[in-house]
């Protein structure tokens, strides 16, 4: 196991390495001049010449990126363009938003996936598994925005149950996660749902029923252990959809997150916020499927004993 | 008839089918036979004949739909048949069990063996969890598997074929079953360890008094390990017979065909034939039985009657029968 | 098998496969709703005369009525003509998103996986970077980068989309690669030309026609939520997702602006995924994606 944690630990790195030069290169795709697009238009001629300067944009491109890494180092991602606010601050004034977001849906989305899936595959061809089957089609099928309008079409506008939108109290949250977890609920319930069945037709399976275990027993302790490995290698793939529909779940609810800081950025051009957003969206990603390899290594006898 | 004699399974009118999208498939179509206390049968037949369905459908460990089993299955005077899934859950792993061809498969991958073991032992016996973990090392020593104690915690992928089939044999008479099915034990290992394997299982059942129902298509096999012999082909059975008369006199042109299909020495010298005697034809699909008795397109000795009505049996001794035209005359 | 023809793995399925396809009820209904997109994008001038952009603020936000079936939007289009002019949007951006995928992907997903070695490790790489992000996420990064409109869109989009083509090719060259009729075709002198065109391109064909169905329903979804965001296709051009985010500010009042488009994005994503998955049903337990 040790041999794997550490290559899954040092694949990280060039996949790092390429963001970081993503984001290098990407300020200076953009028209005109970089310190310039990073100051933004409220800047003074001061304020460019500064930035030119960290930037090095009279150096040789090498040691631009010299610098462009060792201020990554130290997390000076520059200042926003619009607020003047260092980045690192704004972000971390959303980041724990998103992030909560992000738990609660997962949460919600395998404590109904999940059963739903089992029980298809236990079950399939019967009314359970059309239902299941239906739903979860239909749930990665819907945009995530237009049900996000939609659920406060029903609940605020009609009912007048939850708030529409922003932050204050556990309310406020009901709306935004369960639109968020609903493409990851439909997933995961897919998921469980082969992984199941392929894991039902396996031959140690008869085996286990040969034994007279009950049908329970044979299910969760035989079928579902294996099925869930390849199920949790999948959910830090979600995290990333799960991320990427937070940027519209938060423009829908007016919730303070990453991904509305990451739109009204790009609407607003304020550059070095982007940069930023998007580096710890992409940190983010890395860790959580990092982190989800290494528990699939030590749930999977396979691997974990070498 | 002294309660010794009497069977301790019974199979009556066997019929085991599929229902599939392309049509109902009779796997098992119209099987008896018998097993006594102490024996070893051999069931042997091709690929498709039928004979792992005939075991599977014992213990119903098919999917009932699409299967669905007919007849009568008795053990020990009780239908098998009749009990629901309670009743036969408390027959598995205890008074019957099975074991399996693939052993590489037929472990589960993310349990230890001891568990596997043990989880049987915990359930029939109602011992708790340390006692059946010390009785599962104990099979395990009784398998010959070097360590048991340490071997007990490892997980399946850690074994090799030879001792993860020592393994499931460990698993199969942990509850001392009266009867164990064998569902082609040795066909997936290789030729020295299937010897040991096969040595091992002779063993075992002196040990526990076991019967045997030893499915395969290796008649060497048949010939070492078992008393008594069914042949089965394309759902049916066509033979029955003593080992000995059976390879002595086979009476079934299938039979005949099978046992002239195995190679030895001095051969060529003794038939005068430089190739190996070979059964024409393949066998049949089973959405396209041939009318009659179902061997005659490949049969040497076909007659019109065989083309046209399937064979009764016909008892030419208490433990010898066969289906044939040839015999009905 | 002869060399000309190549050697298609389980060609003989291929019949089998169409049946089952045929009696999946789900991907049949897939297939017609986008027959039905189709021939809406196909047709659009038949079914709605007039042009959908046309402003007519007497009329604006409109119930559904007779007139206008499905209502007006806030300049006082008929949405139902806008949604009708949208279809031909939504399947250009599929295709051409597709187009790139495809263009690009493939053959750098055939070479990968085929020459294996420093190239492979190269591409590797970068796709790996690539996938560090979100496919959205990145479609967005693009978008700041490249700029708004549908032909950046379809560029965003589409590269977004290249490193799962790329994966997908590269881990079926590498299975089909090890298979010995590839051993065989070379111990006779073909050249690496001839079997990737006629060994190796055939198998892929299959995980790839899955995906490109899958794909098509995302890159809709994908260009919707630009669109959304306003940072997609541009106004007047009507875009499903756009006409969903200029509605949104009506949500309260008149809701049926926002409620259809995302109907027809939904029906639209739907019918991708019901094919895709029928293909996949059809074709996959032999094609391990």
């Amino acid at each position: 196991m040790l041999q794997y944690v550490i290559k899954r630990l040092l694949s990280t790195i060039p996949v790092l390495i390429g963001i970081s030069l993503l984001l290098f290169f990407m300020l200076r795709m953009l028209p005109g001049d970089p310190a310039q697009v990073l100051a933004g238009q409220m800047a003074t001629q001061e304020d460019i010449s500064l930035i030119r300067h960290q930037l090095g944009l009279d150096r040789p491109i090498h040691v631009q990126y010299a610098f462009f890494l060792s201020r990554l180092v130290r997390f000076d991602l520059g200042r926003s363009a619009r607020t003047q606010n260092p980045v690192t601050a704004e972000i971390w004034a959303r980041l724990p938003n998103t992030v909560l977001l992000a738990v609660v849906a997962v949460t919600l989305a395998c404590i109904f996936g999940i059963p739903a899936g089992i029980i298809s595959a236990v079950r399939p061809y019967t009314l359970i598994d059309y239902v299941v089957t239906s739903a979860a089609i239909f749930g990665i099928s819907m945009p995530v925005f237009w049900l996000g309008l939609m659920l406060v079409v029903v609940f605020s506008v009609i009912l007048q149950w939850l708030p529409a939108g922003g932050t204050g109290s556990w309310k406020h949250v009901i709306l935004p996660s369960v639109t968020l977890a609903a493409f990851v609920v439909a997933f995961i319930a897919r998921m469980t749902r082969s992984s199941m069945i392929e894991v039902l037709s396996q031959d140690y399976m008869t085996t286990a029923r040969s034994k007279g275990l009950k049908e329970r027993v044979v299910i969760i302790k035989h079928a579902l252990k294996n099925a869930l490995i390849p199920i949790i290698t999948v959910i830090g793939l979600q995290f990333g959809l799960l991320l990427g529909g937070a940027v519209l779940t938060e423009t829908v609810f007016a919730w303070p997150g990453l991904g509305r800081l990451i739109v009204d950025s790009i609407l607003g051009r304020d550059y070095p916020v982007i940069q930023g957003a998007i580096l710890v969206f992409g940190l983010l990603y890395i860790f959580v499927n990092l982190a989800v390899d290494l528990f699939y290594a030590w749930v999977d006898p396979r691997i974990r004993y070498d | 008839m002294k309660d010794e004699d009497k069977p301790l399974l019974t199979i009556r009118g066997l019929h085991t089918l599929f229902h599939t999208l392309d049509g109902t498939v009779n796997a098992v179509d119209g099987v008896d036979l018998d097993v006594y206390l102490g024996e070893t049968l051999g069931l042997v037949g091709e690929s498709g004949c039928g004979k792992s369905v005939t075991a599977l459908s014992i213990l119903q460990l098919l999917r009932c739909p699409p299967a669905e089993i007919q007849g009568r299955i008795l053990f020990k005077g009780i239908n098998l048949l009749d009990l629901g899934r309670e009743g036969i859950r408390k027959v598995r792993g205890n008074s019957i069990s099975m074991i399996f061809q693939e052993p590489m498969t037929s472990l589960n991958p993310v349990l230890t063996i001891g568990e596997q073991i043990a989880e049987a032992i915990v359930l029939h016996q109602g011992a708790d969890r340390r006692e059946a973990w010390e009785r599962a090392v104990e099979m395990l020593q009784m398998v010959q598997i070097p360590e048991p104690r340490a071997r007990a915690r490892d997980y399946p992928h850690k074994l090799s074929g030879g001792m993860r089939q020592r393994a499931m044999i460990a698993m199969a008479l942990s509850c001392h079953p009266q009867l164990l099915l064998a569902d082609e034990p040795s066909t997936a290992l290789d030729v020295t360890i299937q010897a040991q394997i096969m040595n091992l299982v002779v063993l075992l059942k002196k040990e526990f008094d076991t019967s045997i129902v030893l499915i395969t298509h290796n008649l060497g096999l048949i010939a070492e390990m078992a008393s008594r012999v069914v042949v089965m082909y394309a759902g049916k059975v066509v033979e029955e017979a003593p080992v000995q008369d059976l390879f002595k006199e086979p009476l079934h042109p299938y039979t005949q065909g099978l046992l002239g299909s195995i190679p030895w020495i001095g051969r060529k010298l003794k038939t005068g034939r430089r190739q190996l005697q070979e059964i024409p034809g393949v066998v049949p699909s089973p959405l396209e039985m041939p009318k009659g008795c179902r061997f005659h397109p490949r049969c040497p000795r076909v007659m019109d009657i065989c083309c046209e009505q399937e064979p009764p049996f016909v008892r030419l001794a208490e433990h010898r029968r066969v289906s044939c035209w040839l015999e009905a005359e | 098998m002869t060399e000309k023809e190549g050697h298609i793995k389980y060609a003989g399925q291929f019949r089998r496969s169409w049946a089952k396809l045929k009696r999946n009820r789900a991907a049949l209904f897939g297939g017609v709703l986008l027959l039905a997109y189709l021939f809406t994008a196909l047709f659009a001038p038949l079914l709605y005369p007039g042009n959908p952009s046309a402003p007519n603020l007497i009329k604006s936000l409109e119930r559904p009525s007779l007139e206008h079936l499905l209502g007006t939007d806030e300049l006082g289009r008929s949405i139902m003509g806008r949604i009708i002019y949208g279809s031909r949007v939504s399947l250009l951006i599929a295709v051409g998103v597709i187009a790139v995928g495809l263009l690009v992907g493939v053959p750098l997903g055939l070479v990968s996986g085929y020459y294996r070695g420093k190239v492979d490790f190269i591409i590797q790489r970068v796709t790996d970077t690539m996938l560090a992000f979100p496919g959205f996420l990145l479609a967005l990064a693009l978008v700041a980068v490249l700029g708004v409109g549908l032909k950046n869109t379809v560029i965003s989009i589409g590269i977004s989309m290249v490193p799962i083509y790329i994966r997908l090719v590269r881990g079926c060259t590498l299975s089909v690669r090890e298979e010995v009729y590839v051993e065989a075709a070379r111990a006779v002198g073909t050249q690496d030309r001839g079997i990737l065109l006629r060994h190796i391109l055939p198998n892929v064909m299959i995980p790839i026609t899955i995906q490109t169905s899958l794909g098509m329903g995302m890159a809709i979804l994908f260009a919707a939520g630009l669109g959304f965001l306003g940072i997609g296709v541009q106004p007047p051009t009507p875009e499903w997702g756009a006409m969903l985010g200029s509605g949104r500010v009506y949500l309260f009042c008149s809701p049926h602006v926002a409620t259809f488009p995302g109907i027809a994005i939904f029906l639209a994503v739907l019918g991708f995924n019901l094919l895709g998955d029928g293909l996949r049903d059809a074709l996959d337990p032999r094609f391990r994606i």
